[in-house]
């Protein structure tokens, strides 16, 4: 967060409720206003102006209201947005929430620049071309992820989704070079954070790590800004350096619980389960961020994390996510109860953005044929497997149970992997046809019969 | 009333309330604010106006200054729409900065046109005559028509050049510019409404073999995320056989309309011999671009079709997502304190809906053509749940539903139109189209396919419970035909390069040759061959022959059914 100039400042507070303060007798404030907030006791808190009205304005308080009594405050308005300031310095460093340095260094130096940022003319944009090869062969293979994209990772509490995107961030390469990762941390327990520093240590050592923290006990109005800071930066590094960036954001229902929290206070008429009905357009705000320019070097890809309220895909987070972002990679506590590290659910996840980075001229010419044949056989073993959970698998039919028998070779060949183990993708790919050589021959219908001829052989 | 200027009083995001502008109307534009932002009046009470602002209000406060324009929100309509993006307000986006800020100058377009007059002094005109032409603006023939309105003799014609603004010919002693300005709410008039059915040829089985749509009807899309909603829309915005496409992006992603533009550039359109993007309006509002201004996207949408449709065009409209939209209008109610009916959507959204679908239509113009403007939205109901108000409200007003399956799409069955709950209401009168075209069986063919579909579902969830093995040899060929239908014939994938569009021909092809087979295969388990010696038959070659042979290689594929069933036969 930036020093900002203060201007004249007031003190009239007429009302505190939840996150917010409503300042009275106030003059020449905008909206969206950054403000600073002194207390009797000399501390300082912040604020964004939410509405104003006359000569009052309400702000939500970034480290909430706690202990704040109206007498005695002092809000002081900055006269434009919070900014943050940008730049190389951000490499290394770990701040809180709010962008303030965690590590004992001093304030990051750098150009400001508003928060918010400013929506991406859409002509401009060059659509997400290379693939970014992560050595998790599951993802590569089946869901590949491509340089600018926005791809979630949808999880539940206790699967190993720090895991699998920490793995992601540490190994991650576009065309042979790797990429920088800004890390946003929201509402994550000390051992989480913990956790993650210690399998990104090799990126922070390399000074190409920005860590964001704010965890689980910190304040929960600041989780608002996290994502803001972290694109913010990010888009700065990627746009005007010309890095390779790759976002992490994790746990984005707890920043949607932030906002709700300030929706709430304001009396807003929630849509779905409390959620503010703006929530498409907010999170949107933020994934948006992502993305290749045309004729710039430099990308920012995003892999939000977050947990599904009781597994449910159709909770608003995960529902409106999905809506927004390009695929998702879903985690399921079935595949991971048949212990297979990563344990994604293939069938639920997609990432869109495939077609366009895999195949030929881009990974290898059989890659999208065969990715579409290994789940097309998945979809037929999951129905043969609910239909032998019925009638007893001795009661299929040979073919089914040749289904069966591709699902077990796929996931423990193929799927389940070592969490610091990378895998070529060539590698990968081979595994697959090994798989597909379990089917009859007649079953590979999404496959050119000459591509399975070069691969397995004439039958 | 004088227009006047007021002062701002309160903020709240888009919301403005305004003290002391007389003489406004509702729905004038106003600007507000050292930058200007254009606003729009939805509300007035004595001297306070509440207004929606189209543009990030971030630092407008309290006793800036407003001033009135007296003018409706609209756009200037005229040469150099076509192969190129705006954003919902209709402004340029091909052109303008990368980043989108408020305070962006928008020009008016200072390139002059040649043009080809196709009146001289002297000739009469009426609303609909053709003016001129504008043969620089691409190989679609750019055809100015002379305005509602427009009545006489003309007097004048320009002999070089001019900008879309500049008088181009005179009527009477009224200048004709080759631009437009027309409100975007408002529908451009026509002559009178057609009501006989002439079907849209989407290029995708699915809907052209079950669920076609005709010819200036409206459409509807729900589906959950990632079920095929865009890929599905953009194939339809590729394929269709439409003059004219206007392609909305509204609150969808920035990278898709990246790819529009960029796939569309590529492709050779074989109608006009230019390239897709030529006969594509794009309008991009993306999701994180001011949410005011997703609301008029759908309406500059419209009435860009309705534009075309006034030259003689059968248009497409496509709305991606209709959902985004509705919440635009729900945002803004619930911040002006409206008492929300369902979900929180204003009571209004019934209305509004149906103004938006209602604007499609088949028409004689008032120049006397027949043209068309077809609406197809995309909905996007929030978990996937179809009893939602967006979801529900449409169907009211649409004659077409495209209904996604999420198991479908898992499976990555694609386009993932479920034959379960999908419905068009012009079926019939559809197949009499194709009747009286040379293809009686259509009907047949299509009363067959969707029997089938529904037997083998049923069949399945039976032998869930008691086994393939113990359902009757006939039955287990009704599953199989379920497979078949839905992987030779149903299953379309956007990226194959033959496959991506279907020509009626072959698909009708495909279609006739897989009931044949199914067919076949009843005989012979009738004759007392083994359900399990036809079910391991090896089809994959009827299943492949889709992929293998051109879009409208209907020979190709009568050849393949054909060895097919010859090889059917030697079981026996
Ligand atoms: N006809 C098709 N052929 C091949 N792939 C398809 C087809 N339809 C959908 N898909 C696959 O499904 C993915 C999701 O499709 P799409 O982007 O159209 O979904 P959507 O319904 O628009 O989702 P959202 O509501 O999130 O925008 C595509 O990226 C593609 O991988
Ligand atoms: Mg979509």
């Amino acid at each position: 967060m930036t020093a900002q100039t203060a201007r004249i400042g007031f003190g009239d507070v007429r009302e505190l409720r939840g996150p917010l303060l409503v300042v009275g007798d106030v003059d020449g404030v905008g909206w969206d206003e950054f403000a600073t907030i002194d207390l009797p006791d000399g501390s300082v808190r912040h604020g964004l102006v939410l509405e104003v009205d006359g000569d009052l304005a309400v702000l939500q308080v970034l480290e909430g209201t706690d202990a704040i009594s109206p007498g005695g405050v002092w809000v002081r308005f900055s006269g434009r947005p919070l900014q943050v300031r940008v730049g190389p310095d951000w490499y290394g460093r770990v701040c809180n929430g709010r962008g303030e340095p965690l590590d004992g260094g001093p304030p990051i130096a750098g150009e400001p620049r508003p928060v918010a940022g400013w929506p991406l003319n859409p002509t401009r944009r060059e659509p997400p071309r290379e693939a970014v090869l992560t050595g998790v062969s599951v993802l590569d293979t089946l869901t590949t992820l491509v340089r600018g994209q926005k791809l979630p990772i949808f999880s539940v509490p206790g699967m190993p989704h720090l895991t699998l995107a920490t793995q992601i961030a540490a190994r991650a390469t576009t065309a042979g070079e790797g990429f920088r990762v800004v890390f946003a941390g929201m509402g994550l327990t000390h051992a989480d954070i913990a956790y993650v520093r210690d399998r990104l240590e090799e990126r922070s050592a390399a000074g190409e790590l920005v860590l964001l923290l704010n965890a689980a006990d910190d304040p929960v109005i600041e989780r608002v800004l996290t994502p803001r800071i972290a694109l913010t930066v990010a888009e700065h590094l990627a746009f005007e350096r010309g890095d390779d960036v790759l976002v992490v954001m994790s746990d984005m229902t707890s920043y949607a619980e932030a906002v709700r929290e300030v929706a709430a206070a304001r009396r807003e008429i929630p849509a779905r389960r409390g959620y503010p009905g703006y929530l498409y357009s907010d999170l949107a705000g933020l994934y948006e961020r992502c993305g290749r320019i045309q004729g710039r070097p430099g990308s920012v890809t995003v892999v939000p994390v977050l947990t599904m309220p009781a597994g449910d895909i159709t909770h608003p987070v995960p529902d409106l996510t999905g809506y927004i972002t390009e695929g998702q990679v879903v985690l399921a506590p079935e595949v991971a109860a048949r212990g297979v590290y990563p344990p994604v659910d293939v069938l639920s996840s997609l990432s869109r953005l495939m077609r366009s980075g895999a195949g030929p001229g881009r990974t290898r010419d059989d890659h999208l044929p065969v990715a579409a044949q290994v789940l097309a056989a998945l979809a037929r073993a999951r129905q043969a497997a609910e239909l032998g959970e019925l009638v007893g698998v001795s009661a299929l039919s040979e073919t089914d149970r040749a289904y069966l028998a591709f699902r077990e070779t796929v996931e423990r060949d193929l799927f389940a992997q070592g969490t610091d183990e990378g895998r070529e993708l060539a590698d990968s790919l081979d595994r697959a046809w090994a798989a597909l050589d379990v089917l009859p021959r007649r079953e590979l219908t999404m496959l050119p019969a000459a591509m399975v001829a070069e691969h397995l052989g004439s039958p | 009333m004088e227009l006047s200027a007021g002062t701002v009083r309160r903020v709240n995001g888009p919301l403005v309330e305004v003290d002391g502008l007389t003489g406004v109307a509702m729905l004038d534009v106003v600007h507000l604010g050292p930058e200007r932002i254009a606003a729009e009046v939805v509300g007035l009470a004595g001297e306070r106006a509440t207004l929606q602002a189209y543009e990030y209000t971030g630092g407008l406060r309290p006793g800036h200054q407003v001033e009135a324009t007296g003018d409706r929100l609209s756009g200037l309509f005229g040469p150099g729409l076509l192969g190129q993006a705006f954003d919902g307000l209709l402004r340029p986006l091909s052109g303008a900065p990368v980043w989108l800020t408020p305070d962006r100058e928008v020009g008016a377009g200072d390139r002059a046109w040649q043009f080809e007059a196709r009146v001289s002094v002297g000739d009469e005109v009426v609303p609909g005559t053709v003016l001129a032409v504008v043969p620089e603006a691409g190989p679609v023939e750019h055809r100015v028509v002379a305005p509602a309105g427009v009545r006489g003799r003309v007097t004048w014609v320009a002999d070089g050049p001019v900008t879309v603004t500049e008088p181009a010919l005179r009527v009477d002693d009224r200048d004709v510019a080759l631009a437009e300005r027309w409100p975007l709410r408002v529908p451009r008039p026509f002559r009178e409404r057609l009501s006989q059915v002439v079907p849209l040829h989407t290029g995708q089985r699915v809907l052209d073999l079950l669920y076609p749509i005709a010819r200036g009807a409206a459409a509807a899309v729900p589906g959950g995320f990632g079920t095929g909603k865009t890929l599905l829309l953009q194939q339809i915005a590729k394929w269709s056989e439409a003059d004219v496409v206007v392609y909305v992006g509204c609150g969808e992603r920035g990278n898709e309309m990246a790819e529009v533009l960029t796939e569309l550039a590529l492709v050779p359109d074989e109608r006009t011999g230019g390239r897709l993007v030529d006969r594509t309006v794009i309008i991009a509002n993306t999701s994180n671009m001011p949410m005011m201004a997703r609301e008029a996207s759908i309406h500059s949408g419209i009435a860009v079709a309705e534009y075309f449709r006034d030259m003689g065009y059968d248009v497409v409209v496509i709305a991606d997502s209709t959902s985004r939209w509705a919440e635009a209008l729900r945002e803004f109610a619930n911040r002006t304190g409206d008492l929300p009916a369902e979900e929180g959507y204003p009571a209004t959204l019934a209305s509004e809906l149906a103004a938006f679908y209602e604007r499609a239509g088949r028409v004689v113009t008032l120049g006397g053509r027949t043209a068309s403007t077809t609406v197809i939205g995309a909905v996007s109901p929030p978990g996937g749940d179809m009893t939602e108000p967006v979801t529900t409200g449409t169907q009211r007003f649409i004659r077409s539903l495209w209904l996604l399956d999420r198991d479908l799409a898992y499976a990555r069955h694609y386009p993932a139109v479920s034959w379960n709950g999908s419905f068009a209401r012009d079926a019939d009168a559809v197949g009499a189209w194709h009747a009286a075209r040379g293809d009686p069986a259509w009907r047949s063919r299509r009363a067959t396919t969707t029997a089938l579909l529904a037997e083998a579902d049923r069949l399945a969830s039976l032998a869930e419970v008691i086994g393939t093995s113990s359902l009757p040899a006939h039955e287990r060929v009704v599953l199989l035909a379920g497979r078949l239908l839905r992987d030779a014939v149903l299953q379309q994938n956007a990226l194959s390069g033959n496959d991506a569009s279907c020509t009626a021909a072959k698909g009708a092809a495909l279609l006739g040759g897989v009931l044949d087979v199914v067919d076949a295969c009843q005989r012979l388990v009738a004759r007392g061959v083994a359900a399990t010696t036809v079910e391991e038959t090896d089809l994959a070659d009827l299943v492949r022959v889709r992929e293998e042979v051109g879009p409208g290689d209907a020979e190709g594929v009568a050849q393949r059914c054909a060895e097919v069933l010859a090889r059917l036969e030697e079981l026996a």
